[in-house]
């Protein structure tokens, strides 16, 4: 034991003399563990949302039944159900939009609600009436911010709701909603008979969902969480990365200190057991700094975040961190592995160090050749992954792996690409001094080759998604041109309503033309699908943002038994023009050939749309509450003010703009957080390049003294130094333009279609490969200013006693 | 009259406070634009066999004794309540706010099994019309077999147990009170309140896995109100009692928290004619009393008609008779002992 | 002979090269009494530094017997080998090989310490002696060449081994100070009692010792 923490406190006595070195360690450890943990967190903090959300009427207890591919159920299969004695209850949701916020609205019927289910159980006998008759009462949990909108029944607070989800009779959302037939039944587990007399009563119209603990709204929502992940891993790594570089370089420092302790006794295991305890202890302290630190990025992230979730996907994730120990424990178990990671190899050097240094200096330069060689090696190997994968992959994990195996074979490539670069400027250089200036180089490029590497990586993908962003961005700009081309919208409060001011609306002077969009929610293969109903129009011909399309594609569709589908739909389905398409309707099912394909961007359900008439004629429970006019600009206000004085609620009437920018708000929240993180990355990255090039400065002296010696003042070396390291970080930029336009291409091409069902054309945006260029410049220069400035001031004396004390 | 209906309908509309109210008003009151109970009234069937949408609570109330093959004594019970929350309210679909509530019992000496059941109005889950009549909730049903009000079938089953009997009318319709009109209180609350006490029941019951062929008596309570009770008045004690002579009684006794309580019945002769027992003239005093869910509930009574010359005890079969539902409350077949011997059921609430 | 601190029969040491192994010892046989100093002389390549190797058990033999204190060590587990060098040995070398972020006191103290054989008057006593006094607070790298391998040699000495492997512990000094050194060194050997094994290629130096063993192609001659 005392030998032990003998062995251990010399050990530390190292970074008592190279303080520095420790808090880049630190700071290694806790970026690393700071990103990947907060990230995580935001993630949990979402699954628990979706959790909770799944499970508001009783969770795993219920058994949820549907109607065929998901569709609602009849009232008629519903009673009939009941009317067999069997104890189901009806569902109705809806959603609905105050302000920036969406609120989850449940309709449950509470005399039918098995006890067991949360509602229920919270529930005072004098309440289920007060519930169903009179105003009404909507349910919310403590944390929705109130009021609630003036529509809704008076607020009672319950527990277990999440927030921004709302209870209310279903009598609310049937009204709301203009339909009758219950989304979905919740039942407690029910036996076999049941279950067989479910199946006849309805004559398989009913069946039991599969049951999925977090819902819809997980499976939507997993690729964007795919993405946090792996951007917080790409930070992890990039992190670890500093870890790695200062652990080696530690390692080295300390190998004579390390050997001298085996002479005088010490045993390699002893040794081993010390420098374990060293990288747990960093653990402790850096890793739990990162929790914090990650909880602190989090929290910061999470409000776009969940504007973004809540956009896209309309879940409700709350705003608020709300951490279990399990994050925690999870969090520095990553930073443990992580460590260990980044340290097995100067652990493995110190159990297997010989007492004795090698007697040959030169096996230095050889091992470095074989590093080489088989970094190479690796590359070329990540790179064959990345063509097969390519080839062969598919779906958003095998994209992941694309990128992955790009990335990192590239990155493996570069010190090799860089010193058979240097080796061929070496050899054309006409005098001894720029020999030696790219011959050092070459050798300074071992102590480089991480931090260089983790540079590339930052800028590679901050190119790649910044690419990636940008055309988003602009595609989906122009695509909001040509879908938003009425002028107002409106959504009536009911279907009554609805057709009611339609109408009005019609025989309007300044409205040039009404624009039905009706709908019914229908699923296929379990996936939420919107069947639109429309009229033909000159405002779809000219401005629907086609993709594919063809010839009388719009009569065609006018005519019925033709439909057009959004290229989600197509891509999830493998379909094109000309191919059949069964939509499921209560008729069992309704069939036409596809048209044409239409981009749809944003939307994690899939979208067909149809001609109205066709949509009233084959499905019975539609959302007739929506349309759109068509008004000359100047009359839009006389509209607008028409319309609400024919009874039409204020904020169910939007023009184009506001639905835009509405839109546009979405996307840029959506993607604050990725670039948030790359940002995040690229700074790690440059932390990476400071530690290098801090302790590589000590390294320096032995080689640059002989220059200083043979007459070179410390001022020109200076200017080398730091030519050579802004060479060095240029390299890397160019290098980084074609790997992140490569990125941007598999993000657009590959992870996007597979995540969001969607692709993107990649626009190319010079002006931010220069920023990106300069700021890796700067990174440079900022990261070697400072030995620049050690060296500027070594005394000649320190200079002469390199040759004193070189052995 | 069944008080365990009002009280669970207050309950339900959670307004017994608002009631006391509501009563001291009396009868001009209009409550919630519900219609009124007013004395003369002119009863019109089958249409007043089913719902009545203008008032505010209503009932369709089944006792019956019975004895399976080897004499055992078994009852069984069985009721649809409806609750408006406005009046005429005839919507259809989930807009609807009727609610309707249903519980079926089945007891014998050693046994009681109870069920409930609920359901909101407009959809067709519950409901009940006229001709042919129908009454029903979920898979319980009075249903009639012929399209009368005389031929009945009665389903229902809960846990552990099951009945499905023919319901055999023998004589007329019984009005209570005045002709129909039924008061509850001093203070004027009554309802409409018919019954049909002369059914001969037979089937099957079903407790655990045995099954029972049945035969014996039945009695149906029709009664619809829109007020609630008094809200002096702490529980309610009930018989409709068949005596072996043929003759039927009804009583029952309100009791208020001042011990002031409130009597009333009526007695049904052989041939089914029916004379009111005002307050003076009939009584209802508790005897012995039993630990039954940690209460102390009364379930042996004497019954005195000192003009019809009546003295009788009146005997649970299973004391345990409790209704473990929502609201709960005792109600169970009972014996009669004494001056008429015969049998009956007993409700009793507020203990 | 019977108290030989280090014996060695028939040993031998290869070493790869570019045309092929080497043999550095060849079949060497070897004893040093206990108490005795003895040079061990030889020219480069001669195996004299590598004998020196195997006997501190930083090197393992190809074949032979090789006994020092008592042990076997040619059947000595790694674990074994350090735990000979921390309880037996001391070594001190041409290179100083002090610990650079450990001070003076610290470094004198190390092997001791890790052998868990710490004895504060003779580790005073030897600081006073190696004319480290004032200088325990300092590292090594604000001492100069003779001061650290002065420390070194406190090290060595720190734990009283029985036996001291010196590998030209003045080799890396001016003959001043390396005379210095080397005077104080071979006084606080005789004074701990310990058995002293030096490697040098001076005759001058080897002439100052009980005994001398040279060894030419791997061998005593």
């Amino acid at each position: 034991m005392m030998r032990h923490r003998l062995i251990l406190t010399t050990l530390l006595s190292h970074w008592r003399r190279k303080p520095w070195q420790f808090v880049i360690l630190l700071i290694g450890l806790a970026t690393a563990t700071a990103l990947w943990s907060g990230v995580q967190a935001i993630n949990a903090q979402a699954r628990d949302s979706y959790a909770q959300a799944a499970g508001v009427l009783g969770g795993d207890d219920l058994d949820r039944w549907t109607g065929n591919a998901g569709l609602s159920i009849s009232l008629t299969d519903y009673v009939a159900l009941r009317r067999a004695g069997i104890n189901l209850s009806p569902v109705m949701e809806t959603v609905l939009r105050d302000g920036n916020r969406r609120l989850r609205i449940i309709g449950i019927e509470p005399t039918s609600l098995p006890q067991k289910s949360l509602i229920q159980s919270t529930d005072e006998a004098g309440s289920l009436a007060d519930f169903v008759t009179g105003s009404g009462i909507a349910l919310v949990s403590a944390d929705t911010a109130l009021p609630l909108p003036a529509i809704l029944p008076p607020a009672r607070v319950s527990d277990g709701l999440p927030p921004d989800t709302i209870v209310v009779d279903i009598s609310w959302v049937a009204d709301r909603s203009g339909r009758v037939a219950p989304d979905y039944l919740v039942s407690l587990k029910l036996s076999n008979a049941d279950h067989l007399a479910i199946s006849s009563v309805t004559e398989g119209r009913v069946k039991l969902q599969a049951s999925d603990a977090s819902g819809d709204l997980s499976r939507l929502t997993d690729s964007f969480h795919l993405n946090l992940t792996a951007f917080g891993f790409l930070s992890f790594v990039v992190g670890l990365f500093i870890v790695h570089a200062t652990i080696g370089l530690s390692f080295e420092q300390r190998k004579p200190m390390l050997r001298t302790m085996r002479a005088c006794g010490a045993s390699s295991r002893a040794l081993v057991i010390a420098l374990s305890l060293e990288v747990l202890g960093s653990v402790l302290l850096a890793g739990s700094a990162g929790m914090v630190l990650g909880y602190l990025i989090a929290s910061s992230l999470l409000p776009d975040v969940a504007a973004s979730l809540r956009g896209l996907y309309g879940a409700n994730v709350d705003g608020a961190l709300n951490l279990q120990p399990s994050w925690w424990i999870a969090g520095l178990g990553m930073s443990l592995i992580g460590a260990f990671a980044a340290a097995a190899q100067s652990i493995w050097k110190a159990a297997r160090l010989p007492v004795l240094a090698p007697a040959r200096p030169e096996a230095w330069q050889a091992a470095h050749r074989r590093d080489l060689t088989r970094q190479g090696g690796l590359a070329i190997l990540l790179l064959g992954v990345a063509v097969v994968t390519l080839l062969l992959g598919r779906g958003l994990a095998s994209g992941f792996i694309l990128m992955g195996s790009v990335l990192t074979g590239t990155a493996l490539l570069l010190p090799v690409l860089a010193s058979n670069i240097l080796h061929w400027m070496e050899a054309r250089q006409a005098t001894p001094l720029s020999r030696w200036i790219w011959a050092d180089t070459r050798q300074q490029l071992r102590g480089l080759t991480l931090s260089l590497m983790a540079l590339l990586l930052a800028l590679s993908v901050n190119i790649g998604v910044g690419t990636m962003v940008d055309g988003f961005r602009k595609t989906f700009l122009g695509w909001l041109d040509q879908r938003l081309a009425a002028e107002l919208y409106v959504t009536a409060p009911d279907t009554a309503t609805g057709l009611g001011l339609k109408a009005f609306a019609g025989s309007l002077p300044e409205v040039d033309a009404v624009l039905p969009i009706w709908s019914s929610d229908v699923r296929i293969d379990a996936w939420p699908v919107t069947v639109f109903g429309f009229e033909d129009h000159v405002t779809y011909r000219d401005n629907w943002p086609m993709l594919q399309t063809s010839r009388g594609m719009w009569d065609k569709v006018r005519d019925g038994q033709f439909a057009l589908v959004s290229e989600q739909f197509a891509r999830r389905f493998n379909v094109e023009p000309g191919d059949p398409l069964t939509l499921p309707s209560p008729s069992g099912g309704w069939t036409a050939e596809i048209a044409g394909v239409f981009s749809d961007y944003g939307n994690p359900t899939g979208a067909v749309m149809i001609n109205a008439t066709t949509l009233t004629e084959n499905w019975s429970d539609l959302d007739q509450r929506r349309f759109a006019l068509r008004v000359a600009p100047e009359c839009i206000t006389t509209v607008r003010d028409l319309l609400i004085k024919e009874g039409l609620p204020e904020r169910s009437i939007v023009d184009q703009s506001r639905v835009k920018a509405a839109s546009r708000e979405i996307f840029e929240t959506t993607f604050a957080v990725t670039l948030a993180l790359n940002a995040l990355t690229l700074v790690v990255a440059g932390i990476a390049l400071f530690t290098s090039l801090l302790t590589l400065s000590n390294l320096r002296l032995p080689q640059l003294a002989p220059l200083w010696a043979l007459g070179m003042t410390r001022r020109q070396l200076g200017w080398i130094e730091l030519g050579r390291m802004l060479g060095l970080a240029l390299f890397t930029a160019l290098f980084a333009i074609p790997l992140g336009l490569i990125l941007a291409t598999i993000l657009t091409k590959v992870i996007n279609v597979e995540a969001f069902g969607w692709e993107l054309p990649v626009f190319l945006f010079p002006l931010q490969w220069i920023s990106l260029i300069g700021l890796a410049l700067l990174t440079a220069l900022v990261a070697s200013l400072w030995p620049i400035l050690r060296l500027q001031r070594t005394p000649p004396a320190t200079l002469i006693g390199v040759f004193s004390n070189e052995r | 009259m069944n008080g365990k209906g009002l009280a669970t309908i207050c309950l339900l509309l959670g307004i017994a406070t608002n009631g006391l109210a509501q009563g001291f008003a009396g009868l001009g009151m209009q409550a919630d634009g519900f219609e009124q109970v007013l004395p003369g009234y002119q009863f019109s069937f089958p249409e007043d066999h089913a719902a009545h949408p203008g008032f505010r609570i209503e009932w369709w109330y089944l006792t019956a004794n019975f004895e399976n093959e080897e004499g055992q004594p078994m009852g069984l019970q069985w009721t649809l309540f409806r609750q408006a929350g406005k009046a005429q309210d005839t919507a259809t679909g989930w807009q609807n706010r009727q609610i309707w509530m249903a519980h079926a019992a089945l007891s014998t000496p050693d046994v009681h099994r109870s069920a409930e059941k609920f359901a909101r109005g407009g959809i067709g889950q519950a409901g009940v019309e006229a001709s042919p009549f129908s009454a029903w909730i979920d898979d319980w049903s009075l249903v009639s077999s012929d399209g009368s009000f005389d031929q009945l079938t009665l389903r229902a089953k809960g846990d552990g147990f099951s009945y499905d009997v023919q319901l055999n009318a023998s004589g007329p319709l019984v009005f209570h009170g005045d002709n129909g009109f039924s008061v509850k209180s001093e203070q004027g609350q009554a309802s409409y309140y018919y019954s049909q006490p002369s059914l001969k029941l037979t089937g099957t019951v079903k407790i655990g896995e045995t099954s029972h062929r049945v035969s014996g008596q039945a009695w149906l309570d029709r009664e619809w109100s829109s007020q609630p009770l008094s809200g002096d008045q702490s529980g309610w004690d009930w018989v409709s009692l068949h005596l072996d002579d043929g003759v039927k009684v009804m009583g029952f006794r309100l009791r208020h928290e001042d011990g002031d309580d409130f009597h009333s019945g009526t007695w049904i002769t052989a041939d089914g004619q029916a004379s009111p027992l005002r307050q003076d003239q009939l009584k209802l005093t508790p005897l012995a009393a039993n630990t039954v869910e940690d209460r102390k509930i009364p379930t042996s009574w004497r019954l005195e008609i000192p003009e019809r010359a009546v003295d009788v005890t009146i005997t649970a079969i299973n004391p345990d008779s409790y209704m473990k539902t929502l609201f709960p409350y005792w109600e169970g077949p009972v014996t009669v002992k004494g001056s008429h011997p015969g049998r009956g059921y007993l409700e009793m609430t507020g203990y | 002979m019977t108290n030989a601190i280090v014996s060695a029969r028939n040993l031998r040491k290869t070493f790869p090269s570019d045309t092929g192994n080497v043999a550095v010892l060849d079949g060497l046989d070897f004893d040093l009494e206990e108490g005795t100093t003895a040079a061990l002389l030889g020219e480069s390549g001669s195996g004299k530094s590598t004998f020196l190797h195997l006997v501190g058990g930083l090197e393992v033999a190809d074949s032979g017997e090789l006994s020092v204190c008592g042990q076997d060590v040619t059947q000595l587990t790694a674990d074994g080998l350090s735990e000979l060098r921390r309880e037996r040995l001391a070594l001190v070398f041409q290179q100083f090989n002090l610990i650079p972020s450990l001070n003076v006191r610290d470094n004198i103290t190390f092997q001791a310490s890790l052998a868990g054989r710490q004895d504060a008057d003779w580790t005073d006593h030897l600081i006073e002696r190696l004319g480290l006094t004032g200088l325990e607070r300092r590292y090594p790298e604000q001492l100069s060449g003779g001061q650290q391998q002065r420390v070194a040699i406190g090290r060595a000495l720190a734990g009283r081994p029985p036996l001291l492997l010196a590998d030209e512990p003045t080799g890396n000094l001016d003959e001043a100070t390396g005379d210095t050194v080397l005077d104080l060194m071979l006084d606080l050997v005789r004074d701990s009692g310990a058995t002293l094994l030096m490697v040098t290629h001076s005759a001058r130096i080897a002439a100052r010792l009980d005994r001398s063993f040279t060894l030419k192609a791997g061998r005593l001659t």
